[in-house]
C-alpha cells in the first residue's frame, strides 16, 4: 500500500511518517501530496497567533478538547516553534500544555520548527495541513511561532484566524499599528481574570471601531456630540467580535467555539470560503514557481561565479543592482 | 531546502519532578542543530509514546531520577514496538545504578548517562546510532 492509501485507511504511524517527509521537502512527500490533494478541502484551518506568552498553547488544548467533547470532531494540531538562526536546532515546547489531549486517538498533535522562515509559519506548513485535511480531521489548529507584529502568513492559510491577546502587553498606540491585529478574524483576550483586562478591551475595541465606524463620538467644546456615520452598511462584513477568556480554567471556550463556527458559517454563506480557498491555492503556487525558478538559477549558475561576482562588488566594481541582473542575463554562459 | 533533521523527543516518565537534567540536554541537542520536543514532567509511558508516533521521532531520551526505571523504561520500549516504532533509539538519564546497565542495555535501551555526564558524549553517541541505522 502506498504511503497515501494507508493514510486514507486511518494508519497513524504512516501519517506521522507522511509529516516528516513533507517537512523534508522529499520526493516520496511529494508524490503523496499529489496523490492526496484530491481528498482535501473539507477540514476547517483554524490559525492561532499572538505575542509569545499571550497563552496560544493552552488555548488549542482548550479548544480541541472542546471539540472532541461537545461536537465529536477529529481534531489535528499543528504547532510551529521557532529554530535558532545559528544552530538550526530547535526545542518545540508546545506540547507541555496539550497533555489534556493524550490517548484520544482522535486527536493527533504534530509539533514542528520553523526551520527558518519568518512569517510565523514554516515552509512545509501548508504541506502538513494537507496530509491532515485529507486524513480526515475535521478541524485542524494551526499555533505560529510566537509572532510580533507582522508575522501574518497564518492569515493566508486559515479559513479563521484567532489573534490572541494578553492583558498588560501594550497600549492603544500598539493596537492601531498596522499588522498582526488586522489579520484577525476573531480577537481573542486570553488570561481575562488579570488586571488591566477593561484596558486591554476597551483598546481593541477602539481600533474596531476606527476600522469599522457605525457612528462616530466627537468632543466639540467640552460636549460630547455624535454623528452618524453615512457609510453604506455592509451586513455581509463581518466584524471581529472580542471573546474572553481564561484558558487555564476552560471559562470563555464555548463562547469562542461559537464565534469560531459563526465566522465559518458567514464565510460560506458570504462566498468569502470559496475566494479564501483560491488566494490559498494562489500563493501557494507562487511559493512553488519561486522556489523552482530559485532551484533553476542555482543549477545554472556555477558557485565560482557567484563567488567572483561577490568579490567584484567588495571592490565597488558592480553594485548589487548590476551584479543581480549580471548573474540573471546569462552569466552562465 | 529539503534536509533531514534529527528529531528527539525529550521525555519525564514517573513522579519525580526535577527536569533540569533533562532540560540542560533538551538544550544541548537544540545547539546540536536537533529538534527537541520537550514534554515536560509526570509523563505516563503511554503519553510518552503517543508523542513519540505523532511526532516521529528518531530518538527518546528519558530522564528518570525517582528509581523507577527498571519498570518505566521497559514498558515504554515496549508500547514504541508496539506502535512499529522499532527504529527508534532510546537514551536514559538520571539516577541509575551501574548494576541495573546490564539489563538495561539488554532490554534496547540505547544509551544510559548519570550525573556528570558530557552533553558532548550524548550528542555523539545520538549521531553514531542513528548513523548505525542508516
Amino acid at each position: 500500500m502506498t504511503l497515501a492509501a494507508s493514510i486514507l485507511a486511518g494508519d497513524r504511524l504512516s501519517l506521522a511518517r507522511l509529516l516528516t517527509q513533507v517537512e523534508n521537502d522529499s520526493p516520496e512527500g511529494r508524490a503523496a501530496l499529489t496523490d492526496l490533494f484530491p481528498h482535501t478541502g473539507r477540514a476547517h484551518l483554524v490559525g492561532v497567533t499572538g505575542a509569545p506568552g499571550t497563552g496560544k498553547s493552552s488555548l488549542v488544548n482548550q479548544l480541541a478538547l472542546h471539540y472532541r467533547k461537545q461536537a465529536d470532531q477529529r481534531v489535528a494540531v499543528v504547532a510551529v516553534d521557532p529554530s535558532s538562526p545559528f544552530t538550526g536546532g530547535a526545542v518545540l515546547g508546545d506540547r507541555v500544555r496539550m497533555r489534556d489531549l493524550s490517548g484520544d486517538p482522535n486527536v493527533f498533535i504534530r509539533s514542528m520548527a520553523s526551520r527558518g522562515s519568518l512569517g510565523g509559519l514554516a515552509q512545509a506548513t501548508a504541506g502538513m495541513v494537507q496530509v491532515f485535511d485529507a486524513a480526515g480531521f475535521d478541524v485542524i489548529l494551526i499555533e505560529t511561532v510566537g509572532a510580533g507584529q507582522s508575522e501574518v502568513d497564518i492569515a493566508r492559510l486559515a479559513h479563521t484566524t484567532l489573534v490572541v491577546e494578553a492583558p498588560g502587553l501594550g497600549d492603544d498606540i500598539q493596537a492601531i499599528k498596522a499588522g498582526i491585529l488586522e489579520i484577525a478574524d476573531i480577537l481573542v483576550i486570553n488570561k481575562a481574570d488579570r488586571p488591566g483586562v477593561e484596558n486591554t478591551e476597551r483598546a481593541l475595541k477602539s481600533t474596531l471601531e476606527l476600522a469599522h465606524p457605525a457612528q462616530r463620538v466627537f468632543r466639540h467644546h467640552g460636549q460630547y456630540m455624535s454623528v452618524a456615520v453615512d457609510l453604506p452598511i455592509d451586513k455581509q462584513m463581518w466584524i471581529p467580535p472580542i471573546q474572553k477568556t481564561v484558558s487555564t480554567e476552560g471559562r470563555g471556550i464555548p463562547e469562542l467555539v461559537e464565534a469560531i463556527a459563526r465566522h465559518a458559517e458567514h464565510l460560506r454563506s458570504s462566498g468569502d470560503w470559496a475566494a479564501r480557498e483560491r488566494a490559498r491555492l494562489e500563493v501557494e503556487l507562487e511559493m512553488l514557481i519561486q522556489e523552482a525558478l530559485v532551484a533553476r538559477f542555482s543549477a545554472s549558475v556555477p558557485p565560482q561565479k557567484i563567488q567572483q561576482t561577490v568579490e567584484r562588488m567588495a571592490k565597488r566594481d558592480l553594485s548589487p543592482w548590476e551584479a543581480a541582473n549580471f548573474l540573471m542575463n546569462g552569466a552562465s554562459e | 531546502m529539503s534536509e533531514k533533521k534529527i528529531r528527539v523527543l525529550v521525555a519525564k516518565p514517573g513522579l519525580d519532578g526535577h527536569d533540569r537534567g533533562a532540560k540542560v540536554v533538551a538544550r544541548a541537542l537544540r545547539d546540536a542543530g536537533m529538534e527537541v520536543i520537550y514534554t515536560g514532567l509526570r509523563q505516563t509511558p503511554e503519553m510518552i509514546a503517543e508523542a513519540a508516533l505523532q511526532e516521529d521521532v528518531d530518538v527518546v531520551g528519558l530522564s528518570i531520577l525517582s528509581g523507577a526505571h527498571m519498570a518505566l523504561a521497559p514498558r515504554i520500549l515496549d508500547l514504541l514496538k508496539a506502535n512499529g516504532q522499532t527504529h527508534v533509539k532510546v537514551f536514559l538519564g538520571g539516577i541509575i545504578p551501574d548494576e541495573d546497565l546490564p539489563r538495561l542495555k539488554e532490554m534496547g535501551v540505547t544509551g544510559v548517562y548519570g550525573p556528570g555526564a558530557n552533553t558532548e558524549d550524548i550528542i555523539n553517541d545520538i549521531r553514531g546510532a542513528l548513523a548505525e541505522k542508516a
